[in-house]
């Protein structure tokens, strides 16, 4: 089959982002050309400012070199700009007449600085910012003059007059508006902005229109700025940055619909189908994008049109800000200017610095402005995109989210404080600099990005905040933060949740199922995906859809978890952390046969083998006798206990019987992540029943029932859900929200993320307030583990596969072992 | 497949049906140290030392799937007809000639003993 022809106007980020995007879902569906109007191949329009600003050089900001465009059998045009595109031929046509036929096209025209219309706007020495040409320019007139004004104190202006002076320019910026960054700061945050570029010697003229740009003596270039009030301020340079507009000249020309932009719908198609568009040309629900993070979620939903995947819907972004000038932080996001029916909580340091702002509206954040200290920015930008319910938060809201400090990466919470060498991920030992450095060099954009490049966050997760801020800090205003809806893998876009309702409202009963209804990319998915499609389908059709014992990871697969040396560790299961005589006596047996090197307590109450080999697995869960301790699983893992008051002289209610019962009712239960109970007898709280997924802790009266506790990375302390009366209710209540997590809680995914997600309120609706539907989850969950096999002792009804125990030798093999 | 093909340089080291779809087994005594023997979903065979480029996790424990395997120690995917690891990562586990015939996996015997 011939292949169709896709031509891309414009060789940016945008088209070029498109085009990646495509080739990795459809490589050869395509003849690709593109046109190019500079003429340098895909550069990273967001580094600029560094460039100006003598921090790094033109050749680390290319993106996509030349050889791959040819690598990829694109065709380019490099400084060619096109001047018309024939809709009924299906061509475009270059300034030079080169003509290329299209079966798609892609216009990705970006935008232009805009010229004010004033006298003297044409003399040499005035120029816009805008490409490497402009800031080639801006370098060498800093090499030969002394006076350079700005016009307009927005991001790109206060970017190019730090770069001009940081080259040992006198730079003055002229602004419209009462105070700078009018559309991204408030007036106190833009007077502190203010004062620490003063600091750094630029001089500002606020409030001030420029009327006229007044030749130099001789004629020859331009020599002073003309204000409404009469000044003049001199000027060799003058750099406009005082807005753009998209260009829509060519698209309007062929007679596609524009409107501040060029018009697209969900998919990026403009008004003719056979036509998209992205990027900063285009008008998308009547807003136009400036910023690299939205164009690169139009690229993709229009890289899946153009695929043929047909999936994707861009419905707008919600964008924040990070100016690029080093040594100054601020941060904005949404409505932070506040207004009608909106609250505002501030904090004011003017002698530190600092200044936060933090708007809320009906018991959500809606708009964020920080200054001097804003290493919180990318938390409440996820707090907003999210348009999580802040009631919970809210006293604790200003002081940010890491006022409980994280661990692995010594307390380090502020990646603007810390030095190159500084260690980010504890896991996988990255320091600072070497993100900083793939940032740059390999053009990362996402947190994504930095994960497969790294590997710093993909581990254990705790440094996710810090790679975040270091990837706002080097890419400013453009750092993309993570789709508010994420994708399973990369197997398909749906998320969690929609695979969860399409499991249940469908019926699907297997992978196969559902990779087809929901057309999966991967024919058999992957290692991230298919654990959790396996959980999804076995947790909503218990009973009914059969275990993939291969889509498990190997831990569940053998019933023990595997260490570092490929050898396996075994915990038998001691309810409530209860043992006897008898199998104290079994486990040293046989931790003396199998010479196990290393017997230790778990944190949990119970004994550890470790560094037993696989084929010794079967016999050792046979001289053990003792139920499988599933410590190895996604799955219910202990019951904490104290002693409580059969013993102890302060014990108000029996926590160990209460730890056996809740213990043998959860026994073979999956759920999304790992799941940890604690049962202490008095307030005293000896089992640490405060940072369980579910702590129950006895009191005179009854017990008090707590939640989404968690001792791990982040110290979280559990929240309290009812007081009750009864043994029985404690179990009933304490099942219901374990049952709640495992129908709702997306895979791994621990409890206290799962409560966040939701919010406390949900959870307490649904099973202290909601009798009725709480004694149906509490029914499902005893439905669900019915006959629950214990691997260790009934191994075939558990699905285990014996052969995995027994390795080929190959001494036997050799001797004739086969026919 | 590969230049050794007469019979006596194969050995037959089980049947195909005693691969777990979408899983492995792993064959050990080896000269070469344990092999790790795939089967994926389409029934394609493929033979790895069992040592990830990584950290040297048995990758014959790792979950297969369509023609990689996702190291169970700290996720490296590799390649499972060459043995390399899939980009970013860089590495290769070394992969073994293997053929099937009549339901039966053969594996090289010079490679097994080290050779080329």
């Amino acid at each position: 089959m011939k292949k169709m022809k896709l031509v891309v106007i414009g060789n940016g980020m945008a088209g070029i982002r498109t085009l990646e995007e495509l080739l990795k879902l459809a490589p050869e569906l395509y003849e690709i050309t593109v046109f190019g109007a500079e003429p340098y191949p895909n550069y990273n329009r967001i580094l600029l400012s560094p460039v100006l600003a003598g921090e790094q050089t033109v050749d680390e900001i290319i993106l996509n070199s030349i050889d791959w465009y040819a690598e990829n059998g694109i065709r380019l045009h490099l400084g060619k700009t096109v001047t018309r595109i024939d809709r009924t031929r299906r061509q475009v046509i270059a300034e030079d007449g080169t003509t290329e036929g299209y079966d798609r096209l892609l216009v990705a025209t970006g935008s232009s600085p805009f010229i004010l219309p004033i006298p003297g706007k044409d003399l040499t020495g005035v120029i816009t910012y805008r490409d490497i040409q402009d800031t080639q320019h801006m370098i060498e007139a800093a090499r030969n003059y002394r006076h350079a004004v700005v016009i307009g104190g927005g991001l790109l202006g206060l970017e190019a007059a730090n770069g001009l002076k940081l080259r040992g320019m006198e730079v003055t910026v002229i602004h419209l508006a009462d105070w700078l960054l009018e559309r991204q700061l408030d007036p106190v945050a833009a007077r502190l902005l203010q004062q620490s570029l003063e600091a750094k010697g630029l001089r500002f003229r606020l409030a001030t229109q420029t009327t006229e740009l007044r030749a130099n003596g001789d004629g020859t270039r331009v020599g002073a700025v003309r204000c409404k009030d009469g000044s003049e301020v001199p000027a060799d340079l003058v750099v406009m940055a005082a807005g753009i507009r998209p260009n829509t000249a060519l698209a309007e020309a062929a007679g596609l619909a524009c409107q501040r932009g060029i018009l697209v719908n969900d998919t990026l198609q403009t008004f003719d189908p056979r036509i998209y568009a992205v990027g900063e040309c285009v008008s998308h629900r009547g807003t136009a994008y400036g910023l690299v993070a939205p164009l690169f979620e139009q690229a993709r939903v229009c890289a899946n049109h153009l695929a043929f995947m047909g999936i994707g819907r861009y419905t707008g972004s919600v964008t924040s800000t990070k100016l690029k000038v080093t040594g100054i932080d601020l941060f904005s996001a949404g409505e932070f200017m506040g207004g009608e029916g909106m609250e505002e909580i501030t904090l004011s340091d003017p002698v530190g610095g600092v200044y936060k702002k933090l708007v809320l509206k009906d018991d959500q954040l809606v708009g964020a402005c920080l200054y001097g200290d804003t290493a919180d920015g990318t938390w409440y930008f996820k707090l907003l995109r999210e348009g999580r319910k802040i009631a919970e938060l809210r006293d604790s809201l200003m002081f940010g989210e890491n006022n409980i400090g994280d661990v692995g990466h010594e307390g380090h919470n502020k990646a603007m404080a810390m030095t190159e060498s500084d260690e980010v991920c504890g896991c996988n030992g990255i320091s600072k600099g070497a993100i900083v450095k793939a940032i740059q060099e390999q053009g990362l954009f996402t947190l994504e990005d930095v994960r497969k490049c790294t590997k710093a966050s993909g581990s254990c997760g705790s440094c996710t905040g810090l790679v975040e801020q270091i990837l706002m800090n080097v890419l400013g205003t453009d750092y993309s933060d993570a789709p508010t809806k994420k994708a399973v893998c990369g197997c398909t876009d749906h998320s969690h949740d929609e695979v969860r309702k399409s499991i249940r409202e469908h019926h699907l009963l297997s992978q196969q199922e559902v990779r087809q209804f929901m057309e999966w990319r991967t024919p058999n998915g992957c290692a991230t995906c298919r654990p959790a499609l396996n959980y999804y389908l076995l947790s909503t059709w218990p009973h009914e859809a059969e275990d993939d014992p291969q889509s498990r990871f190997i831990n569940e697969r053998a019933h023990a978890n595997i260490q570092r040396d490929g050898t396996y560790s075994v915990v038998p299961r001691m309810w409530g952390g209860l043992t006897n005589p008898d199998e104290l006596r079994r486990i040293a047996d046989v931790a003396e046969k199998f010479k196990v090197p290393t017997v230790k307590l778990t944190g949990g109450q119970r004994i550890d083998l470790l560094g037993i080999r696989k084929e010794d697995l079967p016999a050792v869960w046979k001289a053990l006798d003792m139920p499988s301790g599933h410590a190895y699983g996604k799955s219910i893992r202990t019951v904490k206990t104290c002693v409580g008051d059969e013993h102890c002289r302060f014990g108000t209610q029996s926590s160990m019987q209460m730890g056996v019962n809740l213990e043998k009712m959860l026994f073979g239960m999956y759920s999304p992540h790992k799941v940890k109970l604690a049962v202490s007898g008095c307030p005293r709280n000896c089992a640490e029943a405060g940072i369980k997924d579910v702590g129950v802790i006895g009191v005179d009266s009854g017990w008090e029932i707590y939640v989404a506790g968690n001792g791990g990375i982040k110290t979280e302390v559990a929240q309290y859900l009812c007081k009750v009366k009864t043994d029985e209710e404690v179990r009933e209540y304490s099942a219901a929200f374990l049952q709640l997590y495992r129908e709702e809680g997306w895979y791994l995914e621990r409890t206290v993320h799962y409560v966040a997600r939701v919010g406390m309120d949900v959870i307490r609706q649904r099973i202290v307030n909601d009798a009725e539907g709480r004694r149906a989850l509490y029914e499902r969950l005893l439905f669900a583990l019915q006959g629950a096999p214990d691997p260790w002792k009934t191994s075939e009804a558990a699905g285990v596969d014996w052969r995995q125990f027994r390795p080929v030798q190959l001494a036997a093999v050799s001797e004739g072992f086969l026919p | 497949m590969s230049a050794i093909d007469n019979r006596e340089d194969w050995l037959a080291v089980l049947m195909l049906d005693e691969i777990p779809v979408l899983g492995a087994r792993v064959l050990e005594g080896a000269v070469i140290g344990p092999v790790a023997v795939f089967r994926t979903e389409d029934q394609s065979v493929y033979a790895l030392r069992d040592r990830c480029p990584h950290k040297g996790g048995p990758l014959s424990q790792g979950i297969v799937h369509g023609h990689r395997v996702t190291c169970p120690l700290h996720g490296w995917n590799v390649e499972l007809e060459s043995g390399d690891a899939v980009a970013p990562d860089v590495g290769c586990a070394g992969r073994l000639s293997v053929k099937v015939e009549d339901g039966r996996v053969y594996l090289s015997k010079a490679e097994l003993a080290g050779g080329a």
